[in-house]
């Protein structure tokens, strides 16, 4: 024990040092590649190399960081820097959507889109100045172990543990199938197996040292990721406009695009209805729709588990707090970029492209034609001959590529750029090294918060509180594996409606936390029973919200009011609900999202994502009712609620370590 | 029992004047977020001199953005120096 302990403080003394010669090496790694690619090694070679040996790297991270501590497994043994566990986190909290989607849905909705920029990063605001820090004075391992001291015992506990496990395991499959459509579509590896690949590497990262090894490997994945997000637009800004700065040079290409988008439309290349012009607002979203978004974004960051969870691990709650500030820096660098890659990328379509004769058409959009992510005319544009045999079938087609012929999917623009910018496969390789590092960094924050509230909350605290320590580890290992292989078993089916569902995460997350976080820190007199009701009201009419709007919504108009959801631009109910609900399939349950009201009805034209702004008014105002309507909390609870919010002293639970 | 008295009256001023920064930036965070984005087409009229970017397509893109990660920073040392005030701050 005693070495090991002197082991890792050597460690956390040098850990500049140590992620500085990492950082090197990767480089060095990347630049290996890239002579060996020139002397003629093949692609795939190539690829492999660069999935094979960062998974090696953070497999011998996790190794090493292996313990047998309680406080190491659930909490790193809270001594984690400011500066590395703001690294975890962004590594933590940008997803493989965020690395691969983020561009593409901003190629996509112009504007409208930067309500998730806006969203995914504005919560950190909310993570620091609201809860973060005082659930770290306060000493809890997991969400609901604050939410049961608070709040009177394992009733609240297990209000926790559910709305944590709804919020976090379609996130946690959205992971592992997004590792695997990465490693299938670069290194042309079969889906299942490419998934199966990724849920190893997250087990070896994750099961010999749960938050320790999960802390040490997301730093390390954070310098992959940022590394491989940032290279290829650095490069394609100074190729196009002679500055390395992508995020200041694209202001040009957003003017280029404008331009470009009034001439396309002087030359009949597009008409007014197909264009979405890039900068102008409110034509995807609603105003209120866009700010809903917004607000449960932001609100829903700072009620994640596994985000709320990184910052138990800091050594102080000063520390707590800077760490919040680096994580959200570390973020930034991500997320101001995505709009440049998407704006390059559009400039690339829209001058490259559209306007083009059928015949002299970039060849770099055939390798993603081929796998059926960008068509024109309707077909995939695998090749010249494909997009002239398809436009020849369109009747009236003049030759050139038209707006409306042109179709692509989102996870293209982050994918393609490499080769837009005509750069060697190596950066490429890179690209998917980066998203991998993404995608599997969240699995591992996300596994473990389920593995934890299951093998701490529901099995230590609520099952058998005298368990010793060997066996409390065990079990949180032995669970950390069930939960992971049920994730990536459920991933390999390519269930589309749990990939759906995952931005269902941040308003359930609002809903069932949110209220009760704050107001157990920041009003004493929240009773456990108003906390209790307030849960359950507010986390469940934002689940109904959601449920019924997909999945009932003939029942959601015939008995709820619930009216189409209307056209942003024109004002129009996108489905026409008299005729609908004529249909013999109108009042099917569960129907597959043929259904023709699915996603598109709801109450004040509010759209089911942003069910949290239901949810979580409604649990602020039970928590308020119901605790003035009861007694107030015991002197004793009211001193403890005084503890936490003062940074000295010892933390409020002191758990068993050994 | 004076000391516990004047204990009661440190955390009350301390609690006082954290609420009040959290105030603070809750008011900055919400102009950041949401309400400048609502003037979003009166100010894409006004463009960004040299970089080109219309200013309410900057804001959304990049300037809340700034503004948050500067307020962040600046939250944790303006709260530490309320802890430390009232002595209630860790020892370094």
């Amino acid at each position: 024990m005693a070495t090991q302990s002197a082991g890792s403080s050597d460690f956390l003394n040098n850990l500049g040092r140590v992620y500085g010669i990492y950082t090197g090496g990767f480089v060095a790694f990347v630049v290996l590649l890239a002579v060996l690619e020139q002397v003629g090694v093949p692609n795939k070679i190539l690829g492999y190399l660069f999935v094979f040996f960062t998974l090696a790297v953070y497999a011998i991270i996790g190794v090493l960081s292996r313990t047998a501590q309680v406080s190491e497994y659930y909490v790193a043994g809270r001594s984690v820097p400011a500066l590395y566990n703001g690294m975890a986190t962004g590594a933590d909290w940008m997803s493989a959507a965020s690395f691969v989607g983020m561009a593409g849905t901003l190629f996509l909705l112009g504007y409208d889109g930067l309500a998730w920029v806006l969203g995914w990063t504005g919560g950190f605001v909310l993570v620091s100045i609201l809860i973060g820090p005082y659930l770290r004075k306060f000493g809890a391992y997991t969400v609901p172990d604050f939410l049961a001291f608070r709040y009177g015992g394992n009733f609240a506990r297990g209000l926790g543990v559910i709305v944590l496990v709804a919020c976090s395991f379609t996130y946690v499959t959205a992971q592992i199938y997004g590792t695997g459509l990465i490693a299938s579509r670069f290194l042309g590896m079969q889906f299942e197996l490419a998934v199966f690949a990724g849920l190893v590497g997250i087990l070896v990262c994750s099961m010999l040292g749960g938050m320790r090894a999960v802390t040490w490997t997301q730093v390390a994945q954070y310098i992959v990721l940022i590394i491989a997000y940032l290279t290829p637009i650095v490069i394609l800004s100074t190729k196009n406009y002679g500055f390395p700065i992508p995020e200041l040079t694209y202001g040009q290409a957003i003017a280029d695009i404008t331009a470009r988008e009034q001439q396309m439309l002087a030359t009949g290349l597009t008409t007014a209805a197909a264009l979405k012009p890039h900068i102008q607002p409110f034509i995807n979203y609603s105003p209120l729709n866009f700010f809903a978004i917004i607000m449960c974004m932001m609100v829903g960051t700072a009620s994640l588990p596994h985000i709320l969870m990184r910052y138990f691990t800091t050594p102080s709650v000063r520390e707590a707090r800077q760490s919040v500030a680096w994580s959200l820096l570390f973020i930034f660098l991500l997320y101001f970029s995505a709009p440049a890659y998407a704006a390059f990328s559009k400039l690339e379509v829209y001058t490259n492209i559209i306007g083009r004769d059928l015949t002299a058409i970039r060849p770099w959009l055939f390798n993603w034609g081929e796998l059926g992510l960008i068509q024109i005319c309707g077909k995939n544009a695998g090749s010249i001959d494909a997009i002239v045999a398809a436009c020849k079938a369109i009747a009236g087609h003049p030759g050139v590529v038209r707006l409306q012929d042109f179709v692509i999917n989102t996870d293209v623009i982050v994918l393609s750029t490499p080769e837009i910018a005509g750069l060697p496969y190596v950066i490429s390789g890179l690209v998917a090294a980066g998203g991998l590092a993404a995608a599997l960094s969240t699995a591992d924050g996300l596994l473990l918060a389920i593995a934890n509230a299951l093998s701490h909350d529901v099995y230590y605290k609520m099952i058998d509180p005298n368990a010793p320590t060997v066996r409390r580890l065990m079990i949180a290992r032995v669970l950390l594996l069930i939960v992971a292989v049920v994730a990536a078993a459920t991933a390999a089916t390519k269930p589309g409606d749990i990939l759906a569902m995952v931005g269902w995460a941040f308003s359930l997350a609002m809903a069932g936390n949110f209220p009760a976080l704050v107001m157990g820190v920041w009003w004493k007199r929240t009773t456990a029973t108003g906390a209790v009701c307030g849960i359950i009201a507010g986390f469940g009419l934002c689940l109904f919200y959601l449920v019924t709007s997909r999945y009932f919504p003939g029942a959601g108009v015939k008995y709820f009011g619930m009216t189409s959801l209307l056209n942003p631009v024109t004002g129009a109910p996108v489905v026409d609900i008299a005729k609908a609900m004529a249909l013999p399939n109108a009042m099917e349950s569960f129907p597959t999202l043929a259904h023709p009201l699915a996603n598109k009805v709801g109450w004040f034209n509010l759209t089911n994502i942003a069910c949290g702004l239901l949810g979580a008014p409604l649990g602020f105002a039970v928590i308020y009712i119901v605790s003035k309507l009861g007694k107030e909390p015991s002197a004793e609870m009211q001193a403890y609620v005084d503890d936490i919010r003062k940074p000295r002293g010892r933390t409020v639970l002191e758990e068993k370590t050994t | 029992m004076p000391n516990s008295a004047d204990l009661k009256a440190r955390e009350e001023a301390h609690w006082a004047k954290t609420s009040r920064l959290m105030f603070t930036h809750l008011g900055v965070w919400f102009f950041f977020g949401f309400v400048i984005h609502m003037f979003v087409k009166p100010l894409n009229t006004i463009v960004i001199p040299v970089l080109g970017f219309p200013l309410g397509f900057y804001m959304a893109a990049q300037g809340s953005l700034i503004v948050f990660v500067v307020m962040l920073y600046l939250f944790a040392r303006q709260q530490d120096k309320i802890d430390r005030e009232f002595g209630f701050a860790e020892e370094d």
